[in-house]
């Protein structure tokens, strides 16, 4: 039989994986949990997934296509909106939902133990259902206005890896954070709107002010948006967008997995 | 069999309490103690010689606990609300972190401080089955081979592809516990889960975990503050008080120490003890007194006339007709023995503000006593005070001790004959 020490634990520690992957089955049910709480007793379900970004994408063409005529760089509008919108809002519903999710199930964490990153994990696992209802209408946009993708959605996998290793790092400080400090869910709400105007969500990176491009390009989510962009619409990498957003992604991961980590021990105390 | 499986050394659990220390809960709570900060070092560093500021803001739930526990073992943890016995179970379940000190398990641990974690009220009772079950640590695959078992020990077949809010309470229970009831640790620990469910299913709960520790050979820790629940279950048992040790015996022998910490009195006056009871004080209790005389304290005395008066005030004048004062006369083990209601002998006059539960023969026998007392003013609970007092019969009578009835057999004399 195993043997296993209960003592405090001191300073910075790496996840251990290998009780992680003991829990995976749980991980499975909570994600499954989160996608059919999510569309229980509603009508359209999981119609929802495609409503939600289908219908900012429309708003956004008309509010900054149609009226405030932003530059889409020569593509029609709605398809530039929406090949941002795509990873946008997969980005944004996990923060919420990862930054919640150990608050809302403190009765779990006080009440047994296991390994507490099950939790944002499921909850960003769960959105990823949404994502991927979300893509048929990306293909359906493609199929509508003849766009034949590029060898540069080869790329592709590692935009999402680097999508998830964002939303994951963010998830996994956010919600540590929230534990202690309920702020986070207020202040959450109207941080992610304001971030959408900190990516290249409604206008292009051209529209950046080229002193401001490298401190832009620091943002994990405008390499993704630029270069899912250029796959989908078979234009040239944007190579120079993407490679300083996924080190800052890398970095966010490895540190949300650090301080996850040490928040960890004071979550039963606290929550 | 004599393997040690758990071994708990100098184990301390400090929480902080109130606002003292100077964690914050909000960001611009944070904000201004960090701004704050240099003058709090300040003075922090000033009164460092002092040592009563540091020590108010900090509560140790557990001090030094030491002992340990032999597979098979089943062991009471039994002590007072704020003893420390949740930290504990919280620590060997890994729920939180000790603050300092070491314990060395060998073996699979499910810990059961509550049933049906992660229940969701969406999801049907089978998927509940799943989701409970792999927040105790159980995989898939475990819950498959023993999925119909489950669905068979809790007894809601019917209702299992249900959604969960439409539950009663008690089967959401009864699921939980089945799945519970099916986890294979080594060790198992269990807070007052039991004191949940109906009793015919407590019962089967019970008999579950006997089976689990004699015929399985599990480590069980059972907290629990049903006496006699801990007396049939647990060999051996700790008694906590104020976070430390103060027994670790034979479950009778920590039983005791348990009660004899409890302070005896006969007499009892409420605003002197600084005790509030439940209610809306429309009735409100003043003072009780137990003795074998009508008028004053005196001796409690087996066979002799027993008096438990009340004295209470009226605080609203309100119509008192369907009032009424009951009390309720437990054995130190928590067992109810008797009970008296002002209901039920008619044309008792509530505007005399005391009352005299009078009984010719007291059949207690030697012993303490824990006294309840309800007051109900008709509409609503006006004054309740649950396990107010433990009262003690000191003495058999002339006629009695010469009866010789064992105190552990038996709380009460019956008047019998034998032919």
């Amino acid at each position: 039989m195993k043997k296993s020490v209960i003592q405090p634990t001191k300073g910075w520690q790496f996840i251990d994986f290998e009780e992680l992957w003991r829990y995976k089955d749980l991980l499975y049910f909570l994600t499954v949990r989160g996608i059919k709480a999510r569309y229980a007793q509603s009508i359209l379900g999981i119609g929802w997934a495609i409503i939600q970004p289908l219908f900012t994408t429309l708003i956004f063409t008309l509010v900054f296509g149609g009226l405030a005529k932003v530059d889409s760089d020569g593509m029609p509008y709605i398809l530039f909106s929406y090949l941002a919108l795509w990873p946008w809002s997969y980005f944004s519903g996990t923060l919420s939902e990862s930054a919640n999710s150990l608050v809302a199930n403190a009765g779990m964490i006080t009440k047994v133990y296991f390994p507490r990153l099950i939790l944002p994990l499921a909850a960003i696992f769960s959105k990823l259902l949404d994502f991927g209802i979300s893509f048929i209408v990306l293909l359906v946009l493609l199929i509508y206005f003849q766009i034949m993708p590029g060898w540069g959605l080869l790329v592709l996998p590692l935009l999402l890896l680097q999508l998830l290793m964002c939303s994951l790092g963010i998830g996994m400080i956010l919600s540590a954070m929230a534990v202690q400090y309920r702020d986070v869910k207020y202040a959450l709400g109207f941080i992610i709107q304001l971030l959408l105007y900190g990516a290249p969500v409604v206008y292009s990176t051209t529209a950046v002010p080229e002193v401001w491009q490298f401190a832009y390009s620091l943002n994990p989510m405008a390499g993704v948006i630029e270069g899912i962009r250029a796959g989908f619409l078979d234009r040239p990498m944007p190579w120079e967008w993407i490679w300083p957003g996924s080190i800052v992604a890398t970095v966010l991961f490895v540190f949300g997995l650090f301080y996850f980590r040490r928040m960890e021990k004071v979550f039963a105390d606290v929550a | 069999m004599s393997d040690t499986i758990i071994k708990v050394e100098n184990l301390s659990k400090r929480y902080r309490i109130g606002l003292q220390e100077k964690k914050a809960d909000t960001f611009t709570q944070q904000l201004i103690n960090n701004l704050k900060a240099p003058i709090e070092n300040f003075r922090r560093i000033q009164s460092l010689g002092k040592f009563e500021a540091e020590s108010d803001s900090v509560h140790w739930a557990l001090k030094d606990v030491n002992f340990e526990v032999k597979q098979g073992e089943v062991l009471g943890i039994i002590g007072k609300n704020g003893a420390g016995k949740s930290t504990l179970l919280k620590i060997l379940s890994k729920i939180t972190e000790p603050t300092s000190g070491r314990i060395e398990l060998i073996g699979r641990v499910a810990a059961l401080l509550e049933v049906g974690t992660g229940f969701h009220p969406e999801l049907s009772g089978r998927e509940n089955i799943y989701m409970n079950g792999t927040i105790l640590g159980m995989t898939k695959k475990e819950i498959d081979s023993k999925l119909d078992e489950i669905i068979d020990f809790s007894g809601i077949e019917k209702y299992v592809d249900t959604p969960v809010k439409f539950y009663s309470s008690g089967m959401r229970v009864r699921l939980g516990f089945s799945v519970a009831a099916h986890l294979e640790p080594e060790i198992l620990i269990i807070d007052e889960v039991l004191a949940v469910g109906d009793y015919e299913f407590q019962k089967k709960c019970l008999g579950k975990m006997e089976d689990v520790s004699q015929k399985e050979g599990r480590t069980v820790l059972f907290v629990s503050h049903n006496m006699d629940a801990v007396r049939n279950l647990c060999s051996h048992s700790i008694l906590l008080r104020n976070g430390t040790i103060e027994a670790n015996d034979y479950t009778d022998i920590a039983l005791k120490y348990y009660l004899k910490g409890e302070k005896t009195n006969n007499l009892l006056n409420i605003k002197e003890a600084e005790i509030v009871g439940a209610g809306n004080k429309n009735i409100q209790l003043e003072e009780i007194m137990v003795s074998s005389n009508k008028d004053h304290l005196a001796e409690l005395v087996t066979g002799e006339p027993l008096h438990i008066k009340l004295t209470y005030k009226i605080n609203i004048p309100i119509d008192l007709s369907k009032s009424r004062i009951d009390i309720r006369i437990d054995n130190q083990y928590g067992q109810r023995l008797v009970w008296m209601s002002s209901e039920i002998k008619k044309g008792f006059d509530f505007y005399k503000k005391e009352i005299v539960f009078k009984v010719n023969e007291n059949l207690l026998l030697p012993g303490d006593y824990i006294l309840t007392v309800f007051i109900h003013d008709g509409i609503d609970v006006s004054d309740w005070f649950p396990s107010v007092l433990t009262f003690s019969v000191s003495n058999s009578g002339e006629l009695f001790s010469k009866l010789k009835v064992p105190n552990s057999q038996s709380s009460i004399f019956y008047p019998f004959e034998v032919l």
